[in-house]
């Protein structure tokens, strides 16, 4: 009776958590979906201090204040900029929870349940161990490029993809030496084989193909969440980590369709495709780079009507959001057409731009996908591009030889006029040199992202004053 | 009677299904947010974890399951939280 009860609420949890998902549709409803999905989460973890073999409970209310504290402590204190990392990282901590539960089985945590096959159970923990191992030891090396506590270019061994071969299938050797023997210390070493796996995954693995890695390692956590519930045998464990490893799946998909590379290559670890040398010597890059200042570009700005910010993460890199929304203040109330132009892989995580302009109060409805804003692009004046590059490069489009090639592009040089801002003349993180800085209508403004748009902003102001 | 690894097998790919149903609708707005809403969700693991850490069978198990408490409960506590705390932002 009483397991019965508990089930059930797994599976109002899972009904919860479904509809929570689904209020994510709408800015409007999202607040209120995330509500009804930590209700859910509320709700399982209660029924589950109803399971009778809880006895000691000291453990676990040192474990959730800890927890509490920590968790909450990072979501409060984490600049909107840190966030790609801040995902990265919580995805790897529910990787791990799953494989230390698994590994607990294995020192008699949890009785097997009737009906289910010993062999099964175990082949189940081995693979709970591999995809829990896998997701937070990549995931920490996703946090610590991003936060910089490592050198975010992609490093490679020789034979890196056999090795990480190698690796898998010794994983899932030993994962048939644990279901034969059932001895612990496979479940360590299975553990060990997978940490090395996840580092090997993620580090070849650099700045801008960062949104396709996270979004794989979240669609890893749900999948390690199901897989334990298969360990556990829990119905809503099962339940709910499928539906968060079919978002993490979704979201690679479209990151993978953003930048033109196949999913399946995104699977066996195919990221990150670095410019050769013969494919930079192939491109002819004709006219000559112009730079402009502050005040030209004002003036520009002045006789424009429709005006497109096209982002990168050279935004995020000098927090130039807030800078920018004076800025689009400032041309809004002159009546002059404002949007934002955002691709898919800006940034170094699905969304990133968005949560950025959230931030500082841009409107939603001023924000356009690919797609619109490609539409809207020729009929556009000045294309500011703030710290975007392969985004916006015309090779993508143009040529077939180049790593980024086939790449969908917000075409900002079908805009009247372009301005770039940039730090330097260096390629993006592709290696693709970027011939939209040669062309007849485009201008380079060099210098840091949020101080050039500030002083855009003040000579306008005072420009329209005279 | 089917057995219970049926079920859950069952029930995986039906999960999966709805899943993909649910979260095509997610606009690009809102990636992150959704992103960080169902790692928060995948913090699930953390019933598990509580009765590992609960069960008192035995000393390692015991340890493991607090362990995965701590982890998951970040897990759970930081995802829900930083959700919140983006999706205000949009609100507005």
């Amino acid at each position: 009776m009483r397991e019965s009860l508990i089930d059930i609420a797994y599976l109002v949890s899972a009904v919860l958590f479904i509809f929570g998902l689904k209020l994510l549709s709408s800015p409007k409803t999202a607040v209120r979906g995330n509500l009804i999905s930590a209700f859910g989460m509320l709700l399982a973890v209660v029924a589950t201090l109803f399971v009778k073999d809880i006895v000691h409970f000291r453990n676990i209310a040192i474990g959730l204040i800890i927890g509490a504290v920590a968790g909450g402590a990072w979501a409060y204190l984490v600049k909107m900029t840190q966030m790609p990392q801040t995902v990265a990282i919580f995805n790897g901590f529910g990787g791990i929870a799953s494989a230390l539960v698994a590994i607990s089985t294995l020192y008699g945590a949890f009785k097997i349940p009737e009906g289910v096959p010993l062999e099964w159970n175990r082949a189940a923990v081995g693979l709970s161990i591999i995809v829990g191992s896998v997701t937070f030891f990549g995931s920490f090396i996703a946090f610590a490029k991003l936060q910089e506590i490592i050198k975010g270019d992609p490093i490679s061994l020789p034979l890196h993809k056999l090795w990480n071969l190698v690796l898998l299938i010794s994983a899932l050797v030993l994962t048939g030496f644990l279901v034969s023997s059932g001895n612990v210390n496979f479940a360590w070493i299975i553990f060990g084989v997978s940490a090395v796996l996840g580092v090997m995954l993620v580090i070849p693995i650099g700045g801008a193909d960062m949104p396709v890695a996270i979004s794989l390692l979240n669609a890893y956590s749900g999948l390690a969440a199901a897989i334990s519930g298969f360990v556990l045998n829990n119905y809503g464990l099962i339940i709910t980590g499928s539906l968060v490893g079919s978002s993490g799946f979704i979201l690679t998909k479209i990151m993978a369709d953003a930048m033109n590379r196949k999913f399946v290559d995104i699977l066996i670890g195919n990221v990150t495709i670095q410019m050769t040398e013969e494919a930079f010597a192939g491109v002819q890059i004709k006219g000559r780079v112009k730079k402009t200042d502050p005040q030209e570009v004002a003036i520009l700005l002045d006789s424009a009507n429709t005006i497109a910010f096209v982002p990168g993460y050279g935004m995020a890199v000098s927090q130039a959001q807030f800078a920018v929304k004076e800025l689009f203040n400032l041309l809004t109330k002159d009546g002059k057409e404002v949007y934002f132009a955002i691709h898919p892989v800006a940034g170094r995580m699905p969304g990133h731009m968005n949560v950025l302009l959230a931030e500082a109060d841009i409107p939603y409805d001023k924000i356009k996908t690919l797609e619109e804003s490609n539409s809207l692009i020729s009929e556009t004046d000045i294309a500011f591009v703030i710290g975007a590059n392969d985004v916006v490069n015309p090779l993508a489009r143009d040529s077939k030889d180049t790593p980024i090639s086939g790449m969908p592009i917000i075409e900002v040089d079908r805009a009247k006029t372009v301005i770039v801002l940039k730090r330097s003349m260096r390629a993006g993180f592709s290696g693709v040199p970027n011939p939209l800085f040669y062309l007849d209508n485009s201008y380079m403004l060099f210098g840091d992202a949020k101080q050039s748009i500030q002083e855009v902003a003040k000579e306008f102001k005072e420009y329209r004053k005279l | 009677m089917v057995d219970p690894v049926t079920v859950g097998i069952i029930i995986f790919v039906l999960a999966l299904i709805s899943g993909f149903e649910v979260i095509t609708k997610v606009p690009p707005l809102l990636h992150t947010p959704l992103m960080s809403g169902s790692n928060a969700i995948s913090g699930i693991t953390l019933v598990g974890s509580l009765v590992a850490a609960g069960a008192g069978e035995q000393r390692v198990a015991e340890i493991l399951g607090t362990l995965a408490v701590v982890f998951a409960s970040v897990n759970v506590f930081g995802g829900y939280l930083v959700t919140d705390r983006m999706l205000r932002m949009f609100r507005k």
